[in-house]
């Protein structure tokens, strides 16, 4: 169970004089139940890419498997592709139509072909994953807060129960409290639910806190592809990429050169303090 | 999907009409729509057509992109030249069942056949090496007069820039929403044309509601910077004309009365 890039390159507009190549040769395996971060600037091609992995976008060259099958065979079912690796794009809620809440999750569900029961408990059940309250389930998605309609839309990926989720920025536009709200219910799905989680954002703060496996995209190539402390231990190169690693890593590595004994493999507040009290509380008994 | 349609005409090049005054382009077809409607005369359509070819060769846009403009006036010219070759009077040339071809006939559907194609290159000539936005300045200031008899002239050329600016941004939005629904299981090709306009929902209700709320903001913006409409408003870049324009205006009007002069003085016409 896993989705394999064997190669895969992807050229917009291929054959006229604006081609721009997207994806430069990549090759990628993602396995069950990982949590990936996948970063990069602007253009830097990780669109393109997340597109391809629900056959989306066909790749110029190479081929994209999913549980070893080759999502472009022409038997290959890519309706029910997109129910197994669900992408919730950004700004999930301009795409909201429905009169009311309930009925924009079922969309998903329903389009997979399964039976009105079965469609309105995974429906129900998505947006109480996603922890809406049931007082909004008949509400216009139009009267909904900014935070409340992002949840509904991924909701709405996730009643048609994907094995893979992908989501494109989710935390864009958000205030704090509603980008801590949607990393938690992310991180609840992938840690309850063994959802394999693609996260892909703009905030290195935000991946270092969450993910085990950090994708970092530059001119539609992969330039790194490791944990995220190993990744941040670059932040030099990641700078030239218009990139940067989260702020802790910059202070640890400032206190270590200005000769305090700490880690620099820290990238959260909380573990950043806890390093330097000991550093310090060392440093005094000695 | 959508990113391969390129919209409106323009073709990128650096040519004498490219740089001319959009007035310059705009009263130049307008002029030689007139001409081709004026006389009959092949003379005078043996100029027309050098003017053209004059026109093509300064323009340096390919010959191709000016014959995609004719695609859609096929069935109408077939058809133009089906009536005139069949329901002309005159000299019998062949019959056959109910049907009789006319010298006349033959001599009316070549003339309708070339006054046809001229006017629709002639105009693309025009939309190929003038900017949509181009175009409306050019509007604006040229139908300035206009004013006087109190049309809204630069509110109607904001409107149509402003149409036009959006045009590629929807078109990018409706190929997110597209992508995105196709993303939920939506399905947009297959079924019946009852089932298709069906599916179009989950496409255009968002469509329609981001295209709302994309005009609130820039309707805020507009207000927020004091937007009052047309009046004492300057200009980034103003029109002017330059010397190559007067020029243009001096060929134009040599053209003119050239099919002018032919029309009234070569009576021995060949129609």
């Amino acid at each position: 169970m896993s989705i394999i890039l064997n190669h895969v390159s992807h050229v917009y507009g291929a054959g006229t004089n604006q081609a721009v190549k997207a994806l430069d040769d990549v090759s990628l395996k993602i396995e069950d139940g990982e949590f990936i971060g996948l970063i990069g600037h602007t253009g830097s091609g990780k669109s393109t890419l997340i597109q391809h992995m629900n056959a989306l976008l066909k790749p110029t060259e190479g081929e994209i498997y999913f549980n070893g099958a080759d999502i472009h065979d022409k038997e290959y079912n890519r309706k029910m592709l997109r129910g197994k690796v669900g992408l919730v794009f950004q700004y999930p809620e301009h795409q909201l139509f429905e009169s009311d809440v309930f009925k924009d999750v079922c969309f998903g569900p329903r389009n997979l072909g399964l039976d009105d029961k079965e469609v309105e408990l995974r429906s129900y059940a998505a947006l109480r994953q996603v922890g809406l309250e049931d007082e909004f389930f008949y509400q216009s998605p139009f009267d909904l807060s900014g935070g409340q309609k992002r949840r509904v839309a991924i909701a709405g990926v996730l009643a048609m129960k994907p094995e893979v989720l992908i989501l494109d920025e989710p935390t864009a536009g958000l205030d704090p409290k509603g980008r801590d709200e949607i990393l938690d219910l992310v991180k609840r799905l992938h840690d309850e639910n063994g959802i394999t989680v693609i996260l892909v954002s703009h905030s290195m703060e935000d991946v270092a806190k969450y993910v085990g496996r950090l994708i970092v995209m530059d001119h539609g190539k992969v330039q790194y592809d490791d944990t995220p402390m190993a990744v941040f231990a670059h932040y030099k190169h990641l700078e030239t990429m218009g990139l940067a690693a989260p702020q802790m890593v910059y202070i640890m590595n400032e206190l270590k050169e200005s000769g305090l004994r700490v880690r620099t493999d820290v990238a959260t507040i909380e573990e950043a303090r806890d390093e330097i009290l000991a550093a310090l509380r060392l440093k005094n008994t000695l | 999907m959508i990113r391969d349609i390129t919209l409106g005409q323009y073709y990128q090049a650096d040519s004498v009409i490219h740089r001319l005054d959009p007035r310059v382009k705009l009263m130049a077809t307008l002029v030689y729509i007139v001409s081709l409607f004026l006389t009959e005369n092949f003379i005078a359509y043996g100029i027309a057509a050098l003017f053209l070819i004059v026109m093509i060769v300064l323009s340096k846009v390919p010959f191709r992109f000016m014959i995609r403009g004719m695609k859609p006036i096929l069935f109408l010219m077939l058809l133009t030249v089906l009536i005139n070759l069949f329901t002309a009077t005159g000299e019998k040339l062949v019959s056959f069942w109910v049907f009789t071809i006319t010298v006349e006939g033959v001599k009316r559907a070549a003339l309708m056949v070339f006054r046809l194609s001229f006017l629709v290159i002639g105009s693309s000539i025009m939309t190929l090496t003038t900017t949509p936005n181009h175009l409306t300045d050019g509007l604006e200031k040229g139908l300035g007069f206009l004013r006087v008899i109190r049309v809204p002239v630069h509110e109607i050329a904001m409107m149509m820039s402003i149409a036009l600016r959006f045009i590629p941004i929807l078109m990018e939005e409706t190929d997110k929403i597209m992508k995105a629904q196709i993303a939920r299981g939506a399905d947009f090709e297959s079924g019946n044309l009852f089932k298709r306009a069906k599916s179009m929902v989950p496409l255009l209700v968002p469509l329609f509601v981001s295209a709302f709320r994309r005009a609130n903001d820039l309707a805020m913006a507009m207000e927020a910077r004091c937007y009052r409409g047309g009046k004492g408003r300057t200009k980034m870049k103003p029109l002017h004309y330059k010397g190559r324009d007067w020029l243009a205006y001096l060929i134009l009007a040599l053209y003119l009365a050239g099919i002018i002069m032919i029309k009234i003085y070569l009576k021995w016409a060949l129609i």
